[in-house]
């Protein structure tokens, strides 16, 4: 094991010991269920229903290798935000492992939590805070020291073409493009080792689309950032990803590069299908079809 | 430098964020100032017109004076402690209005850290609310303060403030657990604390089974204290006991505090309770 003291010239007090060996992240035979219905409150007023019991990650196993950006594709309630809380230790797996960097997220919680950040599809922040405030906040939790990090901050926020007016304007005045890519830019500040990305481009203009998924690839390039990314967006699996795990109802049906999914639906003297080919054949539905039976549910 | 010293550089996250929200929410906090003010004066006006309310002239002018700094302290102390205890149990709140909830869980803070940012921020922010308050009672009731003893008065505060630490910290865990109505359950705990705690009577003269529960409320011994250092001259010699106990509860009541909101933490995070923003 190497002490990894992710770079000292920001983090204050924190070095994480990482193996240099190990993978950036190993899922491992992990399931997780959930119990929808009337609460213990409900219950003891003699509301009988019964709980139903919704399997959303059901035995999925996947390695990610460091530098790789892995897309987990599938529709909406398919248990893809359900895997990277559990990644994110915001979820505790009901059976499996999860690891990053050797670490398990469970045992080693504060350490994993040192390597790992997330961009989720709901920008989280104080909305009436600015820019500059949410960031800063997030640059004391993840103990960077602040100076660097007011410096830092600015230059990000430049980047990604936020108006030095907006740097100290409430978010909540902030599009939803300019939002999310003020949460990209958050992850940015504290150098993640693996960045957890949870359909970070839904609902975006394709312009915003396409710099959110330019920053992705600019914190893998320029930060040797493992990134692993949920998204229902084909094209973008497509033109991002190293590597695909497609799921649904909860499971890993098909795991491979781009090339390879489609190679693997591929019939002898067919032109190369794409990847909502590929979606469809695995599953046996559309990707828009599978998202309105979740709706449904 | 030690872990320690970097937690408690971590924790003035959570002050600095909250100082930035209370500056963003102004309004808010002008409106919320007025309505404390209102709400003592009210109470404190209770004792100006004791003898018009009865009919009769049964009270001296001394004797309601008395009662008005009775509970004129009882309105102050009870608002500071309120604050606090608020503060504290509202962290959970806050983040779920807020929808930051699942940030801040995922950041690299214990749990400890992020209890000690919002408690140090709760005991400033307290003071600074009650000291607008007290200086509109005084004005407005003249209040006669030559026997206060403020060192002692403030010892038993800074004391007493611990437990309600540790019952806001117990509180916060109510919207962890009940997304939609935790906030709400937290009030719960205020209305009991401020009936059985003596406010604006004297705890002794409640009747059972109040008088008997309030034995186990820190907020009682906080303001019987109070009104011993502020009304009678008591200097610390003559509150000692009152304060050691104070400190000694509030000893037990964070530990307590933090075991039960990392229990439910636990619980939150095994049935993905964090998730829903309420």
């Amino acid at each position: 094991m190497t002490a990894v003291a992710l770079d000292p010239s920001q983090f204050q007090g924190v070095t994480v010991a990482v193996d240099p060996a190990a993978r950036a992240l190993e899922v491992d035979d992990v399931t997780k269920v959930f119990r929808q219905g009337p609460g213990i409150f409900s219950r003891l007023r003699g509301k009988t229903a019964e709980r139903k019991r919704v399997v959303a990650v059901d035995h999925i196993s996947l390695t990610v290798e460091r530098g790789e950006i892995f897309g987990v594709l599938g529709p909406n309630g398919t248990g893809k935000s359900t895997l990277i809380r559990l990644m994110s230790t915001l979820l505790m797996p009901d059976s499996g492992r999860v690891r990053i960097f050797g670490l398990d997220v469970e045992r080693d919680e504060f350490k994993v939590k040192r390597l790992i950040n997330r961009v989720s599809v709901e920008a989280s922040f104080f909305k009436k805070l600015s820019p500059m405030e949410n960031l800063m906040y997030g640059a004391r939790l993840y103990s960077v020291d602040p100076a660097f990090a007011r410096a830092k901050a600015e230059e990000i926020l430049t980047r990604f073409g936020v108006e030095q007016r907006s740097f100290g304007s409430p978010m909540e005045d902030m599009s939803r493009g300019m939002q999310q890519k003020v949460a990209i830019a958050r992850a940015f500040l504290t150098a993640p080792v693996l960045l957890l990305l949870d359909e970070p481009t839904t609902g975006l203009d394709p312009h915003s689309k396409r710099e959110v998924q330019a920053a992705v690839l600019e914190i893998r390039n320029s930060h040797d950032a493992t990134v692993m990314l949920t998204t229902h967006d084909m094209q973008e699996a497509d033109e991002l990803c190293d590597r695909i795990a497609i799921v649904d109802k909860g499971r890993v049906v098909a795991l491979d590069t781009p090339t390879g999914l489609k190679e693997k639906v591929r019939q002898p003297g067919e032109p190369v299908p794409s990847l909502e080919d590929v979606f469809l054949r695995l599953t046996g539905k559309k990707l828009e079809e599978a998202d309105q039976e979740a709706e449904k549910q | 430098m030690s872990l320690a010293y970097y937690e408690l550089k971590a924790s003035y996250a959570f002050v600095e964020r909250n100082i930035n929200l209370v500056k963003r929410y102004w309004g808010w906090e002008v409106v919320w100032m007025l309505y404390t003010v209102a709400n003592s004066l009210a109470v404190v006006l209770i004792a100006k017109g004791t003898n018009s309310a009865i009919g009769s002239e049964a009270l001296a002018d001394a004797q309601i004076d008395a009662f008005i700094l009775f509970l004129a302290i009882g309105a102050l102390v009870w608002h500071y402690l309120a604050v606090v205890f608020q503060t504290v149990s509202e962290m959970i709140s806050w983040e779920r209005w807020e929808g930051t909830i699942e940030y801040t869980f995922m950041a690299p803070v214990r749990r400890g850290t992020h209890m000690v940012g919002t408690a140090l921020f709760s005991l400033v922010y307290g003071l600074l609310h009650t000291a607008v308050v007290l200086v509109v009672i005084v004005l407005v009731f003249d209040l006669d303060m030559a026997n206060a003893n403020y060192f002692s008065a403030t010892a038993v505060l800074v004391a007493g403030s611990l437990s309600l630490v540790g019952i806001g910290i117990m509180g916060a865990v109510l919207p962890l657990l009940y997304p939609e109505r935790g906030a709400e359950m937290t009030h719960v705990i205020q209305a009991a604390l401020v009936l059985i705690s003596g406010i604006y009577i004297k705890a002794g003269d409640m009747p059972e089974p109040l008088a008997t529960m309030s034995i186990f409320s820190p907020a009682r011994y906080v303001i019987e204290g109070i009104r011993s250092a502020l009304i009678d001259g008591d200097g610390f010699g003559d509150l000692w006991l009152t304060i050691a106990g104070l400190i000694v509860s509030g000893f037990v009541m964070i530990p307590l505090g933090v075991w039960v909101f990392s229990m439910g933490e636990r619980y939150a995070k095994r049935t993905g309770r964090l998730k829903r923003s309420g």
